[in-house]
């Protein structure tokens, strides 16, 4: 009896098989309306572009959007160009330029359009339109082209450009296409799948000759663009280019975070470009002159150049010796039998006073006993355990390793551990005194600015972080990252911060960054003097304020400028005065900063001196050509 | 029973050369997909999804062979275990899966990232299997041997709803033909079938215009029933149904719009009306319709398929394989894939058919009715015919886990039927 349920079953199967043979025969065969090849010759499919999304700053100022612009294309066999001279006038070419563009063009094919001119603006395409009715052939195709809104952030925010021949061929889902425009570098690259959008598709009918005679079937199987989603950051623009001002004519970064939420208020790479250079039509001219400039000013200075923190370091090494117990907030130590120099300064009984002076043997002593933790009986076995003990307590600050923010090329740095040494010494072959230059952040360690700033925020906000990021929403919803919400421990408890910040507090009213101390604010802050191969030491401030309520933790690196209390602690002090109260009152003190020309004593690799002074002052090609021979 | 013989002995070679062609087929397909004529894709470059495929189509052949010398008897031993495993997985994804675009269901082991919910089908058609395999099971006459079966069926339904992968628990119902075939009452199968027709029709048609129909059917009905019947309970039975029809329409609209999820929703009403939403969930259906419809009768031939390139069809490597298909090879060449499973399923049937052994009938049946639903849903979603659900085509669509676990599920049954001569006969 079941047995027949296998006819009813089998029947089943065949009675769905032939219905869908039926629909395939209805949908390839009998019903036309799908079949666009049989009518290719009037029918075109025409690919619209979206609009890349926009990127707003915290107070909901635009940086960056799009203009729309208009490339010239030319159709060979229908181009007639009477009087060459003055057609050449009006684009602003010369007539070697109108000959190979056309030969160009002829060449690609005499009878579809071709591009001739790219990128001009609205003003342009506004004064040539009326005239280039008299010359037929030539037509204009709207486009859009990346604007900022102003001069700064062009590392942050990255360039979009077309795609490379590499890249075309590494794309995993078949995506773009050849002249496709993609984001290459910075937040245009990381966020390159929201901003893009999403391609639309319109079906036109064209007669023999191209025109335009309406969509086809009413539009009905036409799909709309759909414009790329905006993104949110927490720049602040003005307090931006005011940093930008300050870093003018120095090479170093400044990278300022909200401590209780992670976001990036500023971050300069100097020196710097016009990121709008990189979005004219002019980009290869540009970016080559960028690539050959000697500063690397392509080079993402905060999150890709690497420095030994100096004394900043000084900071994390007494909150993990308070932490460990092997120091409390009141123990001192004298410059007695110590192998580091230091400079002179009054007596260091406390945490807090060590931290004000930034007294070198003070910080080898803590050091010494985090390492050792009393325990010298075989001096190489504690140094091994007692070094990689340390490397996990640093490491939950975020040094040595990628704290994952929203930007590409995030350099890990260097935080060595066991190992690291093992592999130069021998396991078991040296010991504290191998290392002790790490005490006050010499020796192998390797930090970028990022991470510097982020230790700021880590000592405002008493021990925690958020993943330091530039976009924290994404598209009109604002989605959030889940990855930038989730709260980061680093071990140490809010109550041994206090002397830590006691000591900062001591270092900008009355310590080594006392010149940049700001009236009405308080200042926890700390110089570095960064030893390096080349020129004079770099010069390092960290710094949040205001202590009682944390707005702002900054990190500032200024590259030769000597010591951390000379260079960075004012450009910092003026940056913080200008984020909390959207003024600055040490007007001299801005004006020297500005001023100061401190790229003069940077000495590159390679190079013995540094280089004379006008080797990059070259200016770059920005204006539109036509504009410069407008009738 | 000699011990020279080779693995391949007695092994149906109808199914295999379907199974062989399927994945030839899949594999060529897959590459047209991915083609990017700027750059002039390679068949065999392991970056891209064709030359993946192939490895995975390589390591499938590795599993078959395995499958071929392990003892037939391990599969109906070791059942209820290898349920078990799978389930361990399922639960195991819950904590410790890897996020792949959007959907928690993939463990990681190496560089492989599988995907456990494909395995669950195997796992429950072999406990099943095992458990009908007991002649005092009688699916004709007592209610409460449905209870374990709904409970193999149910754990795993359970899990993988948990994952957030509602495409593969959907794959569970094609489990109602084998159940059909041992003895469940037809009416259960039919209540679903109209229930889904009831679900279309309502959302096509006014509800109170299909409530005055039912009302005019029944009156028709108990019209034209014999009196005998109607005096013994045919009126009341009738008028019950219908009332029940008409509360169901209504209810469609509850479940509607609140118990299935938003994109749900969506893709039921698309398949009803794709301009709806022509931007978003309609955009797969309207450019899949176009890119099939756009083949023709021959097709646009190899690689000249405009549509499926870049990616106006999403997802072509996945699960719109077919529109390459028909795009590239129109009428013709979806027919042969239509025509190729249809044979394949209807193969599997008769070799269940032939078997000695319930559990060899009963797992011959699961796999032919699992690879039927997915050809249903799959092929029937690209042509418009069935909402869009993210199941793959199975030997087409790129994917290891789904390839390697069709493999396993086909292969396992005919090691099965290859040992046919060798069973005794168990009712």
């Amino acid at each position: 009896m079941l047995e027949n349920r296998r006819f009813v079953i089998i029947g089943f199967f065949a009675l769905i098989g032939l219905t869908y043979l039926l629909r395939l025969f209805y949908l390839q065969v009998l019903d036309d309306s799908y079949s666009i090849e049989s009518s290719s010759n009037s029918i075109k499919r025409v690919t619209e572009i979206p609009f890349r999304g926009q990127i707003y700053d915290r107070t909901g100022k635009l940086i960056v959007y799009n203009t729309p612009v208009y490339d010239l294309l030319v159709t060979p066999y229908k181009a007639r160009v009477d009087d060459t001279l003055r057609f050449c006038q009006v684009l602003g070419i010369e007539r070697s330029d109108f000959d190979s563009l056309m030969a160009a063009a002829s060449a690609y094919s005499r009878v579809k359009p071709s591009l001739f001119l790219r990128q001009l603006s609205k003003e342009d395409f506004a004064s040539i339109q009326d005239i280039m009715v008299d010359y037929s052939g030539f037509e204009f195709a709207k486009s859009s082209l990346r604007t900022y809104t102003a001069p700064t952030l062009a590392n942050t925010l990255g360039y979009v450009s077309e795609i490379t021949k590499t890249q075309l061929e590494k794309q995993e889902e078949p995506y773009y296409r050849q002249s496709d425009y993609i984001g290459q570098s910075g937040i245009e690259k990381i966020y390159e799948n929201e901003l893009r959008g999403k391609r639309g598709t319109k079906f036109v009918m064209q007669n023999v000759s191209g025109v335009y005679k309406g969509p086809w079937k009413g539009g009905e199987l036409d799909t709309m663009a759909v414009a790329g989603e905006n993104l949110y950051s927490g720049i602040d623009l003005e307090v931006q280019q005011y940093a930008d001002s300050l870093m003018m004519n120095k090479v170093g970064s400044v990278v300022a975070i909200e401590p209780k939420t992670g976001q990036i208020i500023s971050m300069v790479s100097a020196p710097t470009y016009d990121p709008n250079i990189l979005a004219s039509r002019y980009f290869s001219k540009n970016y080559a002159a960028l690539a050959r400039n000697p500063y690397k000013p392509l080079f993402n200075r905060p999150v890709m150049a690497s420095y030994r923190p100096g004394s900043t370091f000084k900071l994390i090494q007494a909150l993990i010796g308070l932490q460990e117990g092997v120091i409390t907030p009141g123990s001192g130590f004298t410059h007695a039998n110590c192998p580091v120099g230091c400079h002179n300064h009054p007596a260091t009984g406390t945490v807090a006073l060590g931290v004000m002076h930034s007294c070198n043997p003070y910080f080898y002593n803590v050091f010494r006993r985090i390492i050792y933790k009393n325990n010298i009986k075989n001096t190489f076995k504690a140094s091994a355990v007692g070094l990689d003990n340390w490397h996990d307590q640093i490491s939950k600050f975020g040094i040595g390793q990628r704290l994952g923010i929203d930007l590409p090329s995030e350099y890990k740095g260097n935080l060595p551990n066991k190992k690291y040494y093992d592999r130069f010494y021998g396991e078991y072959r040296w010991k504290f005194s191998n290392i002790y230059s790490l005490s006050i952040g010499e020796g192998e360690l390797l930090i970028t600015p990022l991470k510097m700033a982020n230790v700021a925020a880590i000592i405002a906000n008493r021990g925690y972080f958020y993943t330091p990021h530039v976009i924290h929403g994404i598209g009109d919803k604002k989605k959030v990252n889940p990855e930038y919400l989730v709260r980061h421990e680093t071990g140490v408890e809010p109550h041994n911060f206090e002397p830590v910040i006691e000591g900062m507090i001591g270092a900008v009213e009355g310590g080594t960054a006392r010149r940049s101390r700001v009236e009405g604010i308080t200042i926890a802050g700390k110089t570095g003097t960064s030893q390096n191969k080349r020129g004079d030491d770099h010069s390092i401030f960290i710094a949040f304020a205001p202590v009682e309520d944390p707005k702002i933790a900054i990190a500032v690196f200024v590259e030769n400028a000597g010591a951390g209390g000379s260079a960075a602690a004012p450009i910092a002090n003026l940056i913080i005065e200008k984020y909390l109260t959207r003024k600055v009152t040490n007007k001299a003190l801005e004006e020297r900063m500005m001023k100061s020309d401190l790229m003069s004593k940077v000495i590159l690799p390679g190079q013995k001196k540094p280089l004379p002074a006008d080797t990059t002052k070259k200016k770059p090609v920005t204006e539109t050509k036509p504009s410069a021979a407008r009738p | 029973m000699s011990e020279t013989k080779p693995i391949t002995k007695n092994v149906d070679w109808v199914v295999v050369l379907i199974y062989i062609a399927c994945l030839m087929i899949g594999w060529i397909n897959i590459y047209a997909a991915v083609y990017n004529p700027e750059v002039n894709t390679s068949m065999f470059d392991f970056n891209n999804n064709a030359g993946k495929q192939l490895m995975w189509i390589g390591t499938a052949a590795l599993l078959i062979i395995c499958i071929l010398v392990i003892d037939y008897k391990f599969y109906e031993t070791f059942s209820f275990i290898i349920y078990a495993v799978v389930i361990f997985f399922l639960v195991m994804v819950l904590f410790a899966g890897s996020n792949i675009n959007g959907s928690r269901s993939w463990i990681k082991f190496g560089p492989v990232s599988l995907q456990p919910a494909e395995f669950s089908k195997l796992a429950i058609s072999l406990a099943i299997s095992k458990y009908l395999s007991d002649p005092a099971i009688s699916l004709t006459r007592k209610l409460k041997d449905y209870y374990p079966i709904m409970g193999i069926i149910a754990v795993p339904a359970l899990l993988i709803l948990l994952s957030n992968e509602t495409g593969s628990m959907l794959v569970f119902a094609s489990f109602a033909i084998v159940l059909y075939r041992e003895g469940m009452p037809g009416f259960i199968p039919a209540i679903g079938i109209v229930m889904a027709a009831l679900l279309i029709i309502t959302l096509l048609f006014i509800k109170w215009y299909i409530a005055a129909a039912i009302i005019v059917i029944a009156g028709l009905v108990i019209w034209l029933m014999p009196v005998m019947t109607r005096r013994r309970g045919g009126l009341w039975a009738t008028i019950l149904i219908a009332v029940v029809m008409i509360g169901i329409v209504f209810g469609v609209d509850f479940f509607m719009n609140n118990v299935l999820q938003k994109h749900q929703r969506g893709r039921i009403m698309v398949l009803l009306d794709p301009d709806s939403d022509p931007r978003g969930i309609g955009w797969n259906v309207i450019q899949s319709k176009i890119a099939i419809g756009s083949g023709g009768f021959t097709g646009k031939g190899f690689l000249q398929g405009t549509q499926t390139k870049f990616d106006f069809v999403p997802e072509q490597s996945t699960d719109f394989i077919f529109c390459t298909v028909g795009e590239e090879h129109g009428f013709i060449g979806s027919g042969v894939v239509v025509v190729l499973f249809i044979a394949l399923i209807s193969r599997l049937v008769v070799l269940a058919e032939r078997q000695r052994s319930r559990f060899a009938r009963v797992y011959g049946y699961c796999v032919a009715g699992i690879i039927f639903f997915h050809f249903m849903v799959n092929i029937g979603m690209t042509i418009g015919l069935m909402p869009v659900i993210g199941i793959p085509l199975p030997f087409f669509s790129y994917g290891g886990s789904s390839l390697w676990s069709f493999s396993i599920l086909l292969f396992i049954f005919l090691k099965i039927d290859a040992q046919r001569p060798f069973t005794l006969s168990r009712g």
